[in-house]
């Protein structure tokens, strides 16, 4: 573009030389602030006495962790700390991503429906749930609800569950010898789900004919692993929770900071997702189902088969900053003593240690990576259902 | 010898299908599975409504000094009634609160402004946005005119809560606007600078990036200086909300017509004229919506500065509910700050809503 500048024009006047000039000043105050916040951190650290690096991941922790679903106690290293903390948050986002996104569809779709009163009530729990911030409601949950439950000795009971104030108790599976070939049994039911799936598709290709092949796979699923179970002699059995005069022992805990936090990560998800639901299934044109009606299309039919398929395309972008959203919100658990990564590492470990830099590294690393897995997978997931133009 | 036409007179619909009757019928008994819903509906509302009103209206205890004036079952009211002034000041001294008062009486007549026509609305945003904050900072903190000096750790309640909300909105806008316009540029290192920045911030949770406002800042500062820790999570919250402002303007820049550009090219306008005269309040006008949803979840994110100690109006409620003579009244504080809270994020949502419904143009259901 510069080509045709011509003679008496300045150097600066020309937009290809101020561009790179400008960039030039930009490039020297990124690297010069850069060099200064690292030369004060060195300076800052040395008068301090931290050392940096990861050494510190190999001494032991000292401190206990309220749930653990790997060993651990406190003579374990931080780095097993850190592990446990991990897996504590993986554990509350993928259950929290299920469960909103259950809460989502159904509130999405009650939003939509013509029962006045349905469309009423879930719209009411979306705009009370969206507009109130999500520490307070675990707080509720976790100080008003759950912490106002019954002692252990006054547990409310239902069949072999209880809840009272140190959670809710349920029977725990213990795994006999066979259980191996119900799992078996169970995923290759779910591999040949996928052929008659793909089968159902291509006879219907070819000829026209429907087969019911949802249905047909869900018999067959459920159908195979009842059978494998039956055959090994069902190989499972319930510790049942016991109830003694003061407290519950025995079967599983779910531990009340874990309830609460679930409970307030996937409703107040699910709100949002409801809304997601909601915009994508306005998006698909009226035009679009009166046309399916008109083909004499039933209601199921026109939802599977025309709406669903379109709103999903305006669905699924915003589904994964939720997702995104809820997996990062987790790291609010520990504030109602959840141990997740930040209560564990970025609180206990930092207070313990001193290594402000490597461990908010850490959890940084892991959070933006999490965030990058999520988001290449939903971006995967949306280009197979993305619109393809010809 | 034409013969005229003449419509007959439309006939009124069927008298099954209008009125009070057919309208319950269609919207609550159309077919069998509505008639269940209906009902689970009926029974929901009947679950939560009548122990609620029970509970935070016919049994509730307005006044009293302490737990034990609660005796009537519901709702202990009387603990908010003692505690409202800090709830909203937090630990401020309560000679000193006109102070605040009157930031906010002067805040609420410059807004009210607008609506006047007679004044320029450009010099009034500038009053707002550069002067406003000077006169309200030496308020606050006093130490002229012979004002005390309220150090900011006693800031505290709703007033930190509108604080952080207000100063994070004003403050990430602009920064905001700019980071979008980098992203966008054709300036490979502006443009690199600016992705690097809004996709490591948007990655983390907020949680990380106030731990590092509170903990690393010192470590990187020259020793000895050190900055107030309210501004310091001020500054964190604002580059947090700047990079999700950025994305939704990025939105409204791809939107805009390739045409636009070229004619503002055209024009021979300058890259700051034509963006801020042609570009952006298109742009802008068209992710109203997205801005307003970014800042309300800025305000409901404030709460978090509680994790890192300071006590705005949800601190508040944690720290007097463990007050001996209230234990047990979570449930009223939560009510309380979640009331103030919906109201303050709903009427946002409800003005953004407005506004998506005046610039729509779509074609409506049915």
């Amino acid at each position: 573009m510069s080509e045709k500048a011509n003679s008496n024009s300045s150097f600066l006047n020309d937009a290809g030389n101020r561009a790179l000039i400008f960039q030039a000043v930009l490039l020297v105050l990124v690297v010069l602030a850069g060099y200064y916040l690292f030369s004060n951190l060195q300076a800052n650290l040395d008068t301090r006495g931290i050392s940096t690096g990861f050494k510190f991941l190999n001494e032991p922790a000292g401190f206990p962790i309220l749930m653990h679903l790997i060993e651990y106690t406190e003579a374990n290293t931080y780095g097993r700390a850190f592990l446990v903390a991990l897996i504590n948050t993986f554990v509350i986002s993928i259950l929290g991503i299920i469960l909103a996104t259950i809460i989502g569809i159904v509130m999405g779709l009650a939003r939509l429906s013509n029962n006045w009163l349905v469309a009423r009530l879930a719209t009411v729990y979306i705009e009370t749930l969206r507009n109130l911030p999500l520490l307070l409601q675990m707080f509720f949950w976790y100080f008003a609800v759950l912490a106002a439950m019954p002692h252990p000795r006054n547990s409310i009971i239902f069949g072999d569950f209880f809840l009272n104030n140190r959670g809710i108790y349920s029977p725990s599976p213990n795994f006999q010898e066979g259980m191996g070939f119900v799992v078996a049994a169970f995923f290759i039911s779910i591999l040949a789900s996928f052929f008659i799936i793909r089968w159902a598709k291509q006879r219907q290709q070819k000829t026209g004919e429907w087969f019911p092949a949802y249905w047909a796979s869900l018999a067959t699923i459920v159908g195979v692993t009842l059978i494998a179970f039956v055959l090994s002699g069902f190989p499972v059995e319930f510790e049942l929770p016991n109830k003694s005069r003061f407290n519950v022992t025995g079967g599983m805990v779910l531990i009340p900071e874990f309830v609460a936090v679930l409970i307030a990560l996937s409703t107040y998800t699910g709100a949002f997702i409801a809304e997601n639901v909601r915009a994508g299934i306005l998006s698909v044109n009226w035009g679009q189902t009166e046309a399916s009606r008109s083909l004499g299309l039933s209601d199921t039919l026109t939802q599977r088969l025309i709406v669903l398929p379109q709103a999903l395309r305006v669905i699924i972008p915003p589904l994964t900053n939720q997702y995104l959203n809820l997996a990062k919100n987790s790291s609010l658990g520990g504030a109602v003593a959840y141990p997740e990564l930040v209560l564990v590492v970025m609180g206990t470990t930092l207070n313990q240690t001193g290594q402000a830099i490597e461990t908010i590294g850490l959890c940084m690393l892991v959070y933006g990576s999490l965030s990058l897995s999520i988001s290449l997978f939903m971006n995967w997931y949306n280009k197979r259902m993305a619109l393809v133009e010809r | 010898m034409a013969i005229e036409f003449k419509p007959s007179p439309s006939l009124p619909p069927p008298s099954d299908s209008v009125g009070p009757v057919a309208w319950i019928r269609n919207n609550f008994f159309s077919s069998p599975l509505n008639v269940v819903l209906t009902l689970l509906s009926l029974y929901i509302i009947y679950l939560i409504v009548p122990p609620v009103i029970q509970w935070g209206l016919l049994n509730a205890t307005w006044e009293g000094n302490n737990k034990d004036a609660c005796t009537a079952g519901g709702a202990c009211w009387a603990f908010i009634n003692a505690r409202f002034d800090q709830f909203m000041y937090g630990l401020y001294p309560p000679e000193e609160y006109w102070r605040i008062n009157i930031a906010a009486i002067i805040l609420v007549l410059m807004v009210g402004m607008y609506a006047i026509k007679v004044v320029n609305k450009l010099y009034l945003s500038i009053a707002i946005i550069f002067v406003y904050p000077v006169i309200a900072y030496f308020l606050f903190s006093g130490g002229v005119f012979g004002l005390s000096i309220v150090e900011t750790p006693l800031w505290g309640g709703l007033f930190l809560t509108m604080l952080l909300g207000i100063i994070g909105i004003v403050a990430s806008f602009p920064l905001g606007v700019v980071l979008a316009l980098g992203r966008r540029s054709d300036m490979p290192i502006v443009k690199s600078v600016c992705v690097v920045f809004i996709e490591t911030i948007r990655a983390v949770p907020l949680i990380t990036i106030l731990f590092m406002a509170s903990v690393m800042i010192p470590l990187f500062l020259p020793e000895g200086m050190n900055f107030n820790k309210l501004l310091r999570v001020l500054i964190g919250i604002t580059l947090f909300s700047a990079a999700y402002t950025a994305e939704v303007i990025r939105g409204g820049l791809q939107a805009i017509p390739k045409g636009q550009y070229e004619a503002a090219d055209a024009m021979g306008l300058t890259y700051w004229q034509s963006m801020c005269l042609i570009i952006l309040p298109q742009a802008l006008k068209l992710v109203i919506p997205g801005i307003v949803n970014n800042f309300i979840s800025l305000f409901k994110d404030t709460t978090l500065v509680y994790i890192v100690g300071m006590i705005d109006l949800l601190g508040m409620i944690q720290l007097a509910k463990q007050d001996p003579n209230w234990l047990g009244t979570a449930l009223e504080g939560y009510a309380f700050a979640g009331f103030i809270y919906w109201i303050i994020c709903f009427g946002m949502s409800r003005y953004s809503m407005a506004l998506e419904r005046k610039l729509d143009t779509g074609h409506k259901r049915n």
